[in-house]
């Protein structure tokens, strides 16, 4: 399966996104998205970006206020994983121009096509920036 | 707000930001939500566009953790607009909204089609990525031409075709039907000759999954993916936008080289040896560099090729490369390729071969294991662990055992257990188990679990040779002053056993021995009372020649001093009760209480345990803490085994379902001693009964052959109504209402056990939790009583919010000293409660309790020990003073006559004792009849004085249930509460009904127990 679920929180442990590419309850995405970040949002620079939580790993890295977190099986490459999320970053950072939280905030729809052209059903479907941000411009043109 | 105007949905943002709290948030999403309904309800005259920016404030909501229950049919319906921009956000927020089984999805599943095989990419993009996303079986059947269709067109382009690739992962995924086998594995190796990079990256996720499910049909892909990865690593004719860093896709790379580790070998020469080029150039060609993302992106690379060159077999040149590689990544302070060389090294160890070379890395992988970062500990035990054979057991489990004292809490459990089993497993000699398991028990105690110690005694029983030192040792640990509860019961079990066998050493006389058990007896809870009770029998009846003042010493315990004789514990009760009238036999029931016979040697034990849950300990472990620690808001449903025997749901934060059996703290010794006991191959002898019903029977199963058959049953019956209904009929008694609010943690013992305890007793435990354990001491003068109750923390963060109200009867008048707001980590804080008795009642004070831990609101209500009969002094009289006081206190109401029914059977001597420990004294003699006590007590309170009170139990030999009971004082209340409270001790307390003879007949040996039970998942284990 791959990628389990895409968080993006900030420090305050607040939720700026969350895309889940396995079924959740509400009341199971509180409680995991409440456990994981308690967990990840603990752990220092020094430490190590990958964390153990239940059966699978939660990826993470943090860029000024923002948390990305990304929970993937327990046999997926972690670094991979690490630089799949600063992948998406430079993205955004191409669209938006030096990504804040609040453009996600704002522009949660833009942050979701982005991803959707990123990931599907837990797999990586593109890496190409350019070919990322095509139907993005596109619905700029149209809209 | 420069969106596209979408306005309203930039300022309801902004709002939410603004709020100052949750409950400002919740009020301004109420408003929202009540908004959108409204304007969804009236649909006429909504835009497209109001729409669109509705159902984004719904996915905004809904993200923020609140239930959107409507809607979901306008999110839906975008799907079909016509225009892109609409159509995109129906797309979107409908697989982010909706499941696969869901009924509005069906409804939508045209439209899908529609737009799968229309002309518009986008809108083939949109749906493709939709059913990627949620399609169920139900699109796998309907769609599944459709897709691969677009996937091998030569015409679609590829944004199309990579959508298509892993829509058809999801298909396959949902029903393995749809891919069929014979006519794919030609169409996939075509596929893998795809030069664009995006179809490329996933079509290769989607052959994993092919692979992974057949990998014989897809053989020709093999070669293909050698090429794509040898294309790759070379860097040869990648475009610059695949390129991250410098470094040519890594996911891609990533990837294939994932879908050929699926494959078991390669056996084309030609593509095995351009394989193992290309590998060999990644592993030799990655080195450190300074930025961090070109270093993460190639030890990906690097990584994924370890674990494929693990998995070919590779020549022993380049495995041993790969350990030395793994030995430098360990040793980086880098805490990421650190952790992934614990990781990847641990992978190592099923290579042959490699054992040898990864053995000379201990010392640094100890180092990772004291590291404050608890992932990469974590990686650096399972390698420990992993590599852990008789060479380095000794070091290893030494190390261990070291960092127990500073390890994480979290980790205690899983690091105990692979201690205790590495132990086992690898002992070079016998006495060093003993040694490290009672260091683990020692150091760990809270966290170990029951099986730890139970095979430690399997261990000693069956080694003739190790009695001795175990029992020496279990002496020492028993000497030192603080002595956890798990090492008092192992240390006493074993001294019962063996310490005989030290008899000639310095300090271990049979009375030394017993002193230093029954110096713990105070500290200890009810379960392990038992045990200790057993070890007195079992060190009474080793001690020959019969030492007189020893035997004196423990029948008094047995009998009178500790009054277990009417103690409301069934279970003490019960022991006392038998083993006084065992040890009493003397030299004939010797047998009995002899050493146990040994265990049946069976094949590792814990370590199948430990195997099976390998993947999930450490998650088990922090669960079960956490269930402790701090309960949230998920409701599980828990295995639990509480003493009143109904499981209660408890909340703990998990997210779904789960069973742990090993969370409830009420240790069942009972099962503990009847698995040792069947074990022991004593099942022939054992009645087949309800577990912890009555463990001693098969405990003392050879005994069987003296009583006569068939009174087991009847017997066990007793004991087990008596536990049921011992609670309820003494909660019945209370004039509160009595319970344990709506609390949704659960009480560690049973309260109205606790509770009754103390009645009889003036100091011990009456409630504890996993965050609290509230004690109370008393002393009591006349009718002045003076307690403290002692708060005491048990976790590392504060308890606050705390509130102590006592709720007093119209007879008491009580005064509570100040109860701090706060009670520091590990405190515990003590609060003097004075009490006057103004009047008898049998009213009982309540004392309403609540803290707080983290968000959790804990209200408990306990009905307090300051009961009638403390307001009591035993007063022996003569026949003299007796008789005319009798006679002048005539008739009611200073007289009082009732004949009892329904009184729990009981021999004289017990009802004496019962009566003797309200602190009412027995005048024995005074009465002519045998089968008739005459008792007598001065009852203290501020109206009556002291005022003398005279009782008179006449029983019915023929028909102990019944009794006619005479009260005389010259305080008519006083008369009849006295009556009543000693009646309500009669009937209630559950004691034993049968002579202490269990006399199970001979069954056959069928050990059946219940699959959920703890003594039959740990039968299985031994």
């Amino acid at each position: 399966m791959g990628i389990r679920f895409i968080l993006m929180v900030n420090k305050q442990g607040q939720t700026r996104l969350a895309q889940y590419y396995e079924w959740l309850t509400l009341e199971e995405r509180r409680a995991l998205e409440g456990e994981i970040v308690r967990k990840c949002l603990a752990r220092n620079e020094q430490q190590c970006s990958f964390v153990e939580h239940r059966n699978y790993k939660i990826v993470y890295r943090r860029y000024a206020s923002l948390f990305f977190l990304v929970g993937v099986d327990n046999d997926e490459n972690e670094l991979a994983i690490l630089e799949f999320i600063h992948l998406l970053v430079e993205t955004m950072d191409r669209h938006f121009g030096n990504v804040c939280e609040l453009d996600i905030m704002f522009h949660l729809e833009k942050a979701h096509f982005m991803l959707e052209e990123m990931v599907m059903n837990g797999c990586i479907v593109e890496t190409s920036k350019a070919n990322i941000l095509t139907p993005v411009q596109l619905l700029e043109k149209t809209s | 707000m420069a969106m596209h105007g979408m306005r309203g949905l930039s300022i309801f943002i902004s709002d939410i930001r603004n709020c100052q709290n949750k409950e400002q948030e919740r009020l301004r999403v109420d408003k929202e939500l009540g908004n959108i309904r409204n304007r969804f309800k009236k649909e006429k005259g909504l835009t497209p566009y109001d729409k669109k920016k509705y159902v984004w404030k719904m996915l905004y909501i809904y993200m923020l953790g609140y239930d959107v229950d409507f809607g979901h049919m306008e999110a839906v319906s975008l799907i079909s607009a016509p225009k892109y921009p609409e159509k995109q956000v129906g797309y979107i927020v409908t697989s982010c909204l909706l499941n696969e089984n869901h009924d509005f999805l069906r409804l939508a599943i045209n439209t899908v089609r529609n737009d799968i095989i229309g002309q518009n990419e986008t809108f083939q993009c949109l749906a493709l990525t939709l059913v990627g996303n949620i399609g169920g079986r139900e699109f796998a059947e309907s769609l599944a031409p459709d897709v691969q269709k677009l996937l091998l067109s030569s015409s679609c382009r590829p944004l199309v075709r990579k959508k298509a690739a892993l829509c058809l992962l999801r298909l396959f995924r949902k029903n393995p039907d749809v891919v069929n086998v014979d006519g794919w594995a030609d169409r996939m190796t075509q596929l893998l000759d795809e030069r664009d990079l995006g179809v490329l990256t996933s079509s290769m996720s989607l052959l994993v999954a092919l692979v992974s499910n057949n990998h014989e049909a897809y053989w020709t892909c093999l070669p293909k993916c050698v090429k794509i990865l040898e294309r790759l690593a070379r860097n040869q004719d990648v475009p610059q936008e695949y390129t991250y860093y410098g470094i040519p896709s890594p996911w891609l790379q990533v990837k294939t080289m994932r879908a050929l580790q699926y494959f078991p070998t390669i056996e084309d020469p030609n593509t095995r040896r351009t394989l193992f080029e290309v590998l060999q150039w990644i592993l030799m060609g990655t080195d450190v560099v300074k930025n961090v993302n070109k270093n993460n992106a190639s030890h990906a690379v690097l990584f994924e090729a370890l674990a494929l060159v693990m998995h070919l077999d590779a020549e022993k040149e380049m495995m041993s490369q790969c350990v030395a590689l793994l030995g430098k990544f360990i040793a980086v302070r880098e805490p990421n390729i650190r952790y992934l060389g614990l990781e990847n090294m641990t992978r190592m160890l099923i290579v042959a071969d490699v054992q040898e070379s990864i053995k000379r890395h201990q010392a640094q992988i100890i180092t990772s294991l004291k590291d404050p970062d608890i992932s990469i500990c974590r990686r650096a035990l399972d390698l420990l662990y992993g590599m852990c054979d008789i060479t380095n057991a000794k070091d290893i489990v030494e190390e261990l055992l070291q960092y127990l004292n500073s390890a994480d809490f979290t980790m205690l459990e899983e690091l105990s257990l692979k201690a205790a089993i590495l132990a086992e497993k690898f002992a070079p000699d016998l006495s060093w188990y003993v040694d490290v398991i009672l260091q683990l028990i020692e150091k760990a105690g809270d966290f170990i679990s029951d099986d730890i110690w139970f095979h430690v005694v399997q261990f000693v029983t069956n080694n003739d040779d190790l009695q001795p030192y175990a029992a020496a040792k279990a002496k020492e640990y028993l000497d030192k002053p603080a002595v956890d509860e798990k090492m008092v019961k192992v240390c006493a079990y074993i001294l019962g056993e063996y310490s005989h066998l030290l008899a000639r050493r310095p300090g271990c006389s049979p009375k030394e021995i017993f002193s230093i058990i029954h110096e713990k007896l105070p500290s200890v809870s009810t379960t392990t009372i038992p045990l200790l009770l057993s070890a007195y029998a079992k060190i009474l009846m080793h001690t020959q020649p019969p030492d007189q003042v020893l035997q004196n010493q423990i029948w008094t315990i047995f009998t009178k001093e500790l009054r277990y004789e009417s103690c409301i514990d069934a279970e003490i009760q019960q022991r006392a009760v038998e083993y006084f009238a065992l040890s009493r036999k003397g030299a004939a029931v010797m047998d009995i209480l002899g050493e146990m016979p040994k265990f049946p040697e069976r094949q590792s034990s814990l370590i199948k345990k430990a195997e099976d849950a390998e993947a999930d300990t450490a998650e088990q472990s922090a669960l079960k803490l956490r269930a402790q620690q701090q309960p949230s808001n998920a409701l599980v449903v828990t295995d639990q085994h509480p003493s009143n025997g109904e499981p209660l749901p408890v909340f703990v934060g998990q997210l779904s379902v789960v069973k742990a059996p090993n969370m409830n703290n009420t240790e069942d010794h009972s099962s503990t001693e009847q698995v040792l006991s069947q074990e022991n191959g004593n099942l022939s002898q054992v009645d087949q009964q309800p577990p912890s019903a009555d463990p001693l029977s098969d405990l003392l199963g050879p005994l069987a052959i003296e009583g006569p058959p068939g009174a087991t049953v009847q017997y066990e019956n007793s004991a087990v109504s008596g536990l049921e209904s011992g609670p309820d009929v003494v909660d019945g008694s209370a004039i509160v209402p009595v319970e344990v609010g709506t609390n949704t943690i659960q009480p560690i013992g049973n309260i109205a056990v606790r509770f009754h305890a103390l009645c009889l007793k003036d100091s011990g435990v009456l409630y504890e939790d996993p965050y609290i354990q509230i004690g109370i001491k008393a002393e009591w003068r006349a009718h002045q009583g003076r307690l403290v109750l002692f708060l005491g923390n048990k976790n590392t963060s504060p308890l606050v919010s705390v509130q102590a109200l006592i709720l007093p009867p119209a007879h008491l008048k009580m005064e509570l000293s100040l109860v701090p707001d706060t009670i520091p980590p590990r405190a515990q804080v003590q609060c003097p409660l004075e009490v006057v008795n103004l009047r008898p009642s049998r009213d009982v004070a309540v004392l309403d309790f609540s803290y707080k831990f983290g968000t959790h609101m804990v209200n408990i209500k306990l009905r307090l020990p300051a009961v009638l009969n403390k307001f009591l002094q035993p007063l022996p009289v003569s026949a003299e003073e007796f008789f005319p006081q009798w006679r002048s206190l005539s008739g009611p109401p200073l007289k009082l006559q009732e004949v009892v029914r329904g009184v729990r059977p009981m021999a004289l001597p017990e009802m004496a004792n019962l009566l003797h420990s309200y602190r009412i004294a027995i005048s024995p003699g005074l009465d002519p009849n045998p089968n008739n006590l005459v008792a007598s007590t001065t009852f203290y309170s501020e109206n009556t004085r002291a005022i003398v009170c005279l009782v008179r139990i006449e029983t019915d030999p023929a028909d102990r249930t019944q009794l006619r009971m005479t009260l005389a004082s010259g305080d008519p209340t006083l008369t009849f509460e006295l009556k009543e409270f000693i009646k309500e001790q009669l009937v209630s307390i559950p004691t034993v009904a049968q002579a202490p003879t269990p006399a199970p007949p001979a069954a056959p040996p069928t050990p059946q127990i219940p699959p959920n039970d703890p003594a039959a998942l740990l039968t299985d284990l031994l």
